[in-house]
């Protein structure tokens, strides 16, 4: 007989990993199965809350602020079950877990950050990687900025992003330059050349050819490319070799900060003593007695978990967490209880880009104010079955910029309630 | 006087609509020596042109109800084989029948064929499921016959490309707003750009207006009623290819009994339904389900294979009216000459199907070369259409095989999902040119895969974008309208298919388009120069 966990985390997006690390914080005993792969899709920033109401397009400069208005406007918003210090002390646990483990990014405060996104537009965002701030800063000081692309990074273009930023940020100029390594030519991988940066030669070669063309700019800006493991030694050197901040301009998915995000957060989980089930997914899960068992379809064999305890972080269709087929959306483990709009002429609106965002992506699992999964009638599915993340209803993460917060605040809230549960639970037993 | 003020065109004949009509008409007066000029208020295919099957009827689904039609077909599908193979997947059809379906129609059905000169062959079920093996199981009668895939927007730049090098002049996003009237002529038609709201002045001998299912509006502007009936199609494309050959439901033509082969996906469709309004034309959630529970009778394999988008279409159906051509209407098409009605020198060309777009040609610049004393017979008939190069991107899996066949070093694959390369893109550009307005992306992805994959245009637009302000093609925000726009439009066909895969797939481009880069805040400001 295998032992039984405290908690076992499905799921390792963002709210998988941020449950894993905060229930290892604790004390307890944690599995996790699912591999990392989503985190691959994250732009490496952190929003917290950018806009709200979706409707009228309105950006908060101040999330906190936009956060007590959003829970007066809409309170079955998961936000609305959580203390704005309870996101906050989140936020801030999650980002030391980050920067023990090599990933510094900017630490939570007051307010959103401006950054400028590889497409030229400006996005509100909450916490940012260290490689990514002198470019916030820059841009809110709206000095003159040098932008470098590489010739085959396809999807990164400087001009374009001078072109589409030039009303709100118009003292750039734009360089491109063959990336100074053999073996980087025709198309060309973000990711090559951040792992060719993580050398300091290359890095020196790169600030030899971006240093004569630095003319008044205040600071270079780059593709988020600046090494994987080691960004901000990267990022130490090229700024003192250039001699202006060097900062990193977010990428299309799959990104660099996104590798990094993935490879920091398994460092942080296995740090804590996480076991983590990486190749296996959770085919079943049973309720046996004050147990769950989850059958995990591993190669070569599979494997029957037990805990406690079971904080469901699967995500939503990309991470099948949820499925739609065309009469509707279940949730996958446990055939829990969608909210869902009635037909699937609902779903969607016949602009992708309505102001007032799609119906199906406010779909998902109803939870109580301790974010335990409840049924069609409302009632606590289990006292000891949360669900996290995005796979929650009434959000439109994408629109109201607030995934990240969603991730962390929820499963923060999660593992606080479970604690309290599972000192009850042992007690008796 | 305003006519001095805007430019003034001068040509023999104005051709309205660059549609496979428009186009057509364009390629058989310039074969025959005419000079004509196109106006098209948006671009090529933009209407039922670029929104149907792709089907090259053998003319086997006409037989029970238009035993002309079907001869019609038979001649110009074969024509069109040999004329244009370069459009042309000569897949072959099967006519298959399942359980239920009308006894009598399949037992009638080989000999109507052979009335109309269609060659068929009935084969054993069996044989039939060899063929294919997706084949529902509930198949009870098959018959061979020579259908085929043709592409629709190939066929439409190769006309025009053909018509351009006899010296006709294609106008592009250039509509047409008045005509101004001298007796019982025009003297001149007024034309406004789409975006830029500039107008002009064409002088022209003749008119036609091939405007499609807007045929009516343009003959309104000349005063002149043409009753039409607006007939909605709607088609669904699968992820994969689920047929070899372009599958027809032996039975009369209804709802959602054609399965088609279009290079590396299948297409089902259509429904019909008639509407009013033509705008905002666009699938619907019921129509996409009633195809897949419909098609699925001929290819079970239908109901579990991913559908990647659908659109719909307008079928301009001419309701009466005084036909040049007694047979006209029952023919599918109809060549109005409003002589008759007063306006001497105006004729519309309407209705039809893209099989017969040829012929619709002929019979148009027959009727206009009467006029103008032109007597120079028909080239169509024999002339091949010969293939272009910057027209060759159009077809599904030609992009796939020409990265395989040689690359340069320096190329590189813009759309992944279709395989794009830069240089195909370049191509495309050097033939078309940049006119500095709006709508660069939506011109490469018309004559390209470019957006049509799997992604739907989610990298490559960012790339692509990317290469066109490396070319010096875009200016200021216009990169960002663009790929906005270009984003809405391949909306346009998901949001109706959206479940299974498809919506994963519109849950990360949402991530990007909204998460990431802010697309729908910036949509709400916009506006266009």
């Amino acid at each position: 007989m295998s032992a039984t966990y405290d908690v076992a985390v499905v799921g390792a997006g963002l709210a998988g990993m941020s449950a894993a690390v905060f229930a290892a914080n604790r004390g307890l005993r944690v599995v996790q199965v699912g591999n990392a792969g989503a985190l691959l899709f994250s732009s490496g920033l952190f929003d917290l809350l950018g806009v709200h109401p979706i409707e009228d397009g309105r950006t908060w400069s101040d999330p906190w602020a936009g956060l007590v208005v959003l829970r007066r406007d809409i309170p079955e918003h998961p936000y609305a079950k959580l203390e704005a210090a309870q996101v906050r002390a989140a936020f801030g646990e999650l980002v030391a877990a980050l920067d023990e483990a090599g990933l510094a990014y900017t630490a939570p405060g007051e307010r959103n950050r401006e950054v400028l996104t590889g497409v030229g537009t400006a996005k509100s965002t909450y916490c940012v990687p260290r490689t990514m701030e002198p470019g916030a800063a820059t841009l809110e000081a709206g000095a003159p900025c040098l932008l470098v692309d590489f010739e085959g990074l396809r999807e990164y273009s400087a001009k374009a992003i001078a072109a589409g930023a030039a009303a709100r940020w118009p003292g750039m100029r734009t360089l491109r330059l063959s990336f100074p390594c053999p073996g980087i030519a025709g198309e060309v991988y973000a990711a090559h050349i951040a792992l060719a940066l993580e050398e300091r030669g290359a890095r020196e070669r790169l600030a030899d050819l971006v240093r004569p063309h630095l003319g008044d700019a205040r600071a270079v800006g780059l593709p988020a490319v600046l090494g994987i493991m080691r960004s901000d030694r990267a990022a130490a050197d090229l700024t003192g070799a250039i001699g202006v901040p060097v900062f990193e301009v977010p990428t299309m998915p799959t990104s660099v900060p996104g590798l990094r995000l993935k490879n920091a957060l398994e460092r942080a989980v296995a740090a804590r003593g996480v076991e983590r089930r990486v190749h296996g997914r959770v085919a079943a899960v049973e309720r046996t007695g004050d147990e769950f068992a989850l059958s995990v379809a591993a190669t070569p064999t599979p494997v029957s978990l037990h805990a406690h305890a079971v904080i469901l972080a699967t995500g939503r269709f990309m991470g099948r967490g949820l499925e739609a087929s065309r009469t509707g959306v279940r949730e996958t483990l446990m055939d829990l209880h969608v909210a869902q709009p009635a037909t699937r002429s609902d779903w969607h609106r016949a602009d992708l880009f309505d102001p007032r965002g799609h119906a199906l992506n406010r779909a998902g699992l109803e939870v109580d104010d301790g974010f335990r999964a409840c049924d069609a009638r409302g009632a606590v599915v289990h006292p000891r079955l949360f669900a996290v993340g995005t796979i929650l209803a009434h959000h439109d993460w994408a629109r109201m910029k607030c995934g990240a917060g969603l991730a962390i605040g929820t499963a923060s809230a999660a593992v606080a309630h479970l604690t309290g549960e599972l000192g009850y639970a042992r007690g008796v037993s | 006087m305003r006519e001095k003020q805007s430019a003034t065109m001068d040509t023999q004949v104005l051709i309205i609509g660059g549609g496979a009509t428009g186009t057509a008409v364009a390629r058989d007066l310039a074969l025959r020596g005419v000079a004509c000029v196109l106006v098209e208020r948006d671009d090529l295919n933009a209407g039922a042109s670029g929104r149907n099957h792709g089907l090259l009827h053998s003319g086997a689904r006409y037989v029970a109800r238009d035993a002309d039609a079907a001869a019609e077909c038979q001649v110009e599908g074969a024509l069109l084989k040999r004329l244009a193979p370069q459009c042309i997947q000569d897949t072959g059809g099967l006519f298959v029948a399942v359980a239920g379906d009308d006894e009598r129609y399949i037992a009638d059905f080989p000999g109507l064929c052979a009335k109309s000169g269609i060659s068929v062959r009935p084969v054993p079920v069996d044989e039939a499921r060899e063929l294919e093996p997706s084949l529902s199981p509930r198949a009870i009668a098959a018959c061979l016959v020579p259908d085929a895939s043709i592409d629709p927007f190939g066929l439409s730049l190769e006309m025009m490309a053909q018509a351009e090098r006899c010296g006709a002049r294609l106008v592009r996003r250039t509509g047409v707003v008045g005509f101004e009237r001298a007796g019982d002529t025009i003297a001149a038609v007024r034309l406004r750009h789409s975006q830029t709201g500039e107008e002009c002045l064409l002088t022209a001998d003749i008119v036609v207006n091939a405007a499609g299912a807007w045929a009516r509006g343009v003959a309104q502007l000349a005063g002149l009623d043409v009753p039409m009936l607006y007939s909605k199609g709607t088609l669904v494309v699968t992820h994969a290819r689920l047929a070899h050959r372009v599958l027809n439901r032996l039975r009369p033509p209804g709802d959602a009994d054609i399965i088609m082969p279009g290079g590396t996906v299948s297409i089902a469709g259509t429904t019909s339904l008639t509407i009013d309004d033509l705008a905002d034309v666009r699938p619907t959630v019921p129509e996409v389900d009633l195809i897949v529970e419909e098609a699925s009778a001929l290819l079970p394999a239908l109901r579990e294979t991913r559908c990647i988008r659908a659109y719909a279409g307008v079928r301009p159906l001419v309701a009466a009216g005084p036909a040049v051509d007694g047979r006209g209407v029952s023919r599918g098409f109809a060549l109005l000459d409003h002589g008759r009605e007063g306006v001497a020198n105006f004729v519309t060309i309407t209705g039809g199907k893209l099989t017969t777009c040829r012929l619709m040609a002929e019979r148009t610049a027959d009727l206009v070369c009467a006029r103008l004393g032109v007597t120079m017979p028909c080239r169509t008939r024999s002339e091949p259409l010969a293939p272009t190069a910057e027209c060759e991107w159009t077809e599904p899996g030609f992009g796939p095989r020409a990265w395989m066949r040689a690359q340069a070093p320096d190329d590189a694959l813009l759309c992944e999902c279709e395989m794009v390369s830069r240089s195909a893109l370049h191509s495309i550009a050097s033939a078309l040119g940049f006119d500095g307005h709006d709508g660069v992306l939506a011109d490469l992805a018309l004559r390209s895969r470019l957006g049509k994959g799997a992604c739907q245009g989610t990298f490559c637009a960012v790339r692509v974008v990317a290469y066109l302000y490396e070319q010096g093609a875009l200016r200021g925000e216009q990169g960002l309208r663009e790929q906005r726009e270009f984003f809405r439009e391949r909306w346009r066909g998901q949001h109706a298919v959206l479940w299974g895969e498809q919506l994963a797939q519109v849950e990360l481009a949402e991530a990007i388009h909204c998460g990431l880069h802010g697309y729908e805040l910036a949509a709400r400001t916009a506006v266009r120069p």
